[in-house]
């Protein structure tokens, strides 16, 4: 305020202020700036990893049990779900997350992401047409997950799976999406 | 202390407080300030509506706060609480999602209005610009809003906004993990849905309502224009002062009536429709093991949802993460684009053009979005009936393909006659589409978005399916036949057959 006062009444002489002077106002006016720069970015740059840290964090997948195998009958495709690895206690009901088990024979599996790989909607498994349908956008699928219908891009995100001790474990914990789709099917086209 | 001397006293009063707070001055330079007469039209009232709305957005959003739990485990009881046992709790939810509808609405109105009047062109881009993101900002919070109604549409909502994030092209996976917080839909996915539309895009708003208000103050309001008055920028700054001095009124209180008769309209309507329909939802439990769900966004992104379903795939992505931002950059820069000339749309054929096609286009697919066609009919296959004479004087073999139709659920996309999905065609008069052989080959081996029931079907099951298609046709239509076979004698239609049956029995 002083300084603007000062400017805007000027002495009324023609003789211009000492440069000495103004290189040290003009100083000061840089140290505060600088000062508030490094004060701004020490607060300011651990907020920023905070709200990003999601960005450079890596989500591995990780096993997880679905049950014993006799759970899933031989040449069907049931229901299944787990509890998600990473949950927290206040996450509730959306810390189940649920998908398709197929037991073709034996041992011989295919899990897959409940997820249409169109836009992510949850697809149905119809047992007599044997058809995966999605109620968004008419997406379908094979019994074996791949494309049988509509607009997506892909066949079904397949979980990989093991079988150990006659108890299925699927590598899961994700969202499924086409950025990271477990599995390393190609896109139709 | 008689009547002169009491308002002597309060007269003292208020320049001893004018003195010090400036208010006759702030309220010249604000509600007080000069408008041109023409402006006081009723076609001038949405902004104001619109910010009407966003008020009581904020007032029955911060009431809703009060009991609203913004974690995964608790949100949706808190929602059922909301609705069942507070107190006048659904009342607030209903004034909160109608003030929402209301706000989306009237702000469109406001942003044509603004376009056809010309509004954006110069001195007032910056007003245009503003009003841009403040658009943003609304379809942002509505969107954010559908979240915090946390129920299986809010659930599988958020997971095609990751799907949709999850096509990004390099970074696809840090931006879904950005978004929902995690590499999972989860409590986190809420909490910033919730710091989003409960912090940061309000107070986002806030401000970006002053700037625009702002510049209403200082480039003044848009004089309502004429056909044939051309904006030019070295005469407009002067031809609008004198248009202020030869018939500038204030804005308060010879302008503001009929914002006040608007707004009081649309307080009206809000209740109108809050009395008559009540709050939304919540719809089921955000269960995500409850997958008999068909997810559906509100009202306002229906047509987004359309587009994702009728759009080629292979331009899908583009759609969906290029398409917005040039569209938005375009409506950003319209200013600069278009600055000067004619304003009247009178006299602007294509800038009418342009709304009636927008408009046409987004009423049509938030219309596609509403019937959904293109989605299966889930329950068609156990539910649908088979009109009467669909089934009336078939052959045992017609009507054993008529139970392998319908168990094998191919009325979940294929109406009879109108009823179940439409996702593929009508069969009622498909015996005239196709022949024999070609409706074999089309259940085996599928294509044009059918799948294939190739290993699914049986021979016989193939024969009696074909053989009942084949009989679906209109009376006294002839079957579809192939081109290079000779016509044979047309057989006699059911109602011939009927004659000769009755002369039979004679």
């Amino acid at each position: 305020m002083t300084t603007e006062t000062n400017n805007d009444k000027p002495c009324g002489c023609d003789h211009t202020p000492e440069p000495k002077k103004t290189s040290r106002r003009d100083f000061l006016l840089l140290l505060g700036f600088g000062l508030n720069a490094i004060a701004g970015a020490m607060i300011g740059i651990p907020l920023i990893g905070y709200l990003l840290s999601t960005f450079f964090k890596s989500y591995p997948l990780q096993w997880i049990s679905l049950g014993p195998v006799t759970k899933f009958p031989e040449g069907a495709t049931r229901l299944a779900s787990y509890l998600n690895p990473d949950h927290r206690e206040w996450d509730g009901q959306t810390a189940e997350i649920p998908c398709w088990v197929r037991r073709i024979q034996e041992n011989d599996f295919q899990v897959f992401a409940i997820n249409c790989t169109h836009l992510g909607c949850p697809v149905r498994w119809f047992e007599e047409s044997k058809l995966f349908m999605c109620p968004c956008h008419g997406g379908a699928f094979y019994e074996n997950g791949e494309h049988a219908a509509g607009p997506p891009p892909r066949g079904l995100y397949e979980y990989p799976f093991k079988v150990e001790n006659n108890e299925l474990f699927i590598q899961g914990g994700i969202l499924p999406t086409l950025a990271n789709p477990m599995d390393d099917k190609k896109p139709r086209h | 202390m008689n009547g002169k001397a009491l308002i002597q006293a309060l007269n003292g009063v208020y320049e001893w407080v004018d003195k010090r707070l400036h208010v006759t001055d702030l309220f010249n330079h604000t509600a007080g300030h000069p408008i041109p007469k023409s402006s006081a039209s009723w076609f001038y009232v949405f902004g104001s509506a619109t910010l009407l709305c966003f008020m009581i957005q904020l007032l029955t959003g911060c009431l809703l706060a009060l009991v609203y739990v913004p974690s995964a485990a608790e949100a949706y009881t808190t929602l059922e609480y909301l609705t069942f046992r507070q107190e006048l709790g659904w009342f607030l939810r209903a004034t909160h999602y109608w003030g929402s509808n209301f706000m989306v609405g009237i702000m469109l109105i406001h942003v044509t209005q603004v376009f056809l009047f010309g509004a954006y062109k110069y001195p007032r881009e910056i007003t245009w610009m503003s009003g841009v993101v403040l658009m943003l900002l609304t379809l942002g919070l509505a969107f954010t809003g559908q979240v915090m109604r946390f129920d299986e549409d809010a659930y599988w909502g958020l997971g095609i906004g990751a799907a949709i994030a999850g096509r990004s092209p390099m970074i696809g996976q840090q931006v879904v993990n950005f978004m929902l917080g995690g590499p999972i839909i989860a409590s986190e996915t809420l909490s910033r849905f919730f710091t989003l539309h409960v912090f940061v895009l309000p107070g986002s708003v806030l401000a970006l309502v002053a700037l625009h208000l702002r510049m209403v103050l200082t480039k003044g309001i848009n004089e309502y224009p004429k056909p044939g008055q051309i904006v030019r920028k070295e005469t407009y700054d002067k031809e609008y002062a004198t248009i202020i001095k030869k018939e500038g009124i204030p804005f308060f209180p010879h302008g503001i009536w009929k914002d006040l008769v608007a707004a009081s309209i649309v307080i009206g309507g809000i209740l109108f429709c809050v009395l008559m329909f009540g709050p939304k939802g919540p719809l089921g439990e955000p269960n995500p093991t409850q997958i008999d769900t068909v997810p559906r966004p509100d009202f306002f992104f229906l047509w987004i949802f359309a587009i994702a379903a009728l759009m080629p795939d292979y331009m899908e992505t583009f759609m969906l993460l290029v398409a917005p931002p040039i569209i938005i950059g375009l409506l950003f820069i319209l200013p600069f684009i278009n600055n000067t000339g004619e304003k009247s749309w009178r006299r602007r054929p294509i800038a009418v053009l342009s709304v009636i096609l927008i408009y046409l286009a987004l009423g049509l697919l938030t219309y596609l979005g509403q019937t959904s066609p293109w989605s299966p009919d889930m329950k068609a296959w156990s539910g649908a009936e088979t009109p009467r004479e669909f089934v009336e004087g078939r052959s045992p073999l017609e009507l054993q393909g008529l139970a392998v139709l319908q168990n094998k659920q191919c009325r979940n996309c294929h109406a009879i006659d109108g009823i179940g999905g439409h996702r593929g065609p009508d069969l009622a008069d498909v015996g005239t589409r196709l022949t024999k052989d070609q409706l074999v080959r089309q259940i085996i081996q599928g294509g044009g978005n059918m799948p294939a029931y190739g290993k699914n079907l049986s021979p016989y099951e193939t024969d009696a399916l074909v053989a009942y298609m084949v009989s679906l046709h209109p009376r006294g239509e002839q079957p579809a036949r192939d081109s290079a076979v000779p016509a044979t004698p047309a057989p006699m239609s059911v109602q011939e057959g009927e004659q000769h049956a009755a002369v039979g029995a004679h």
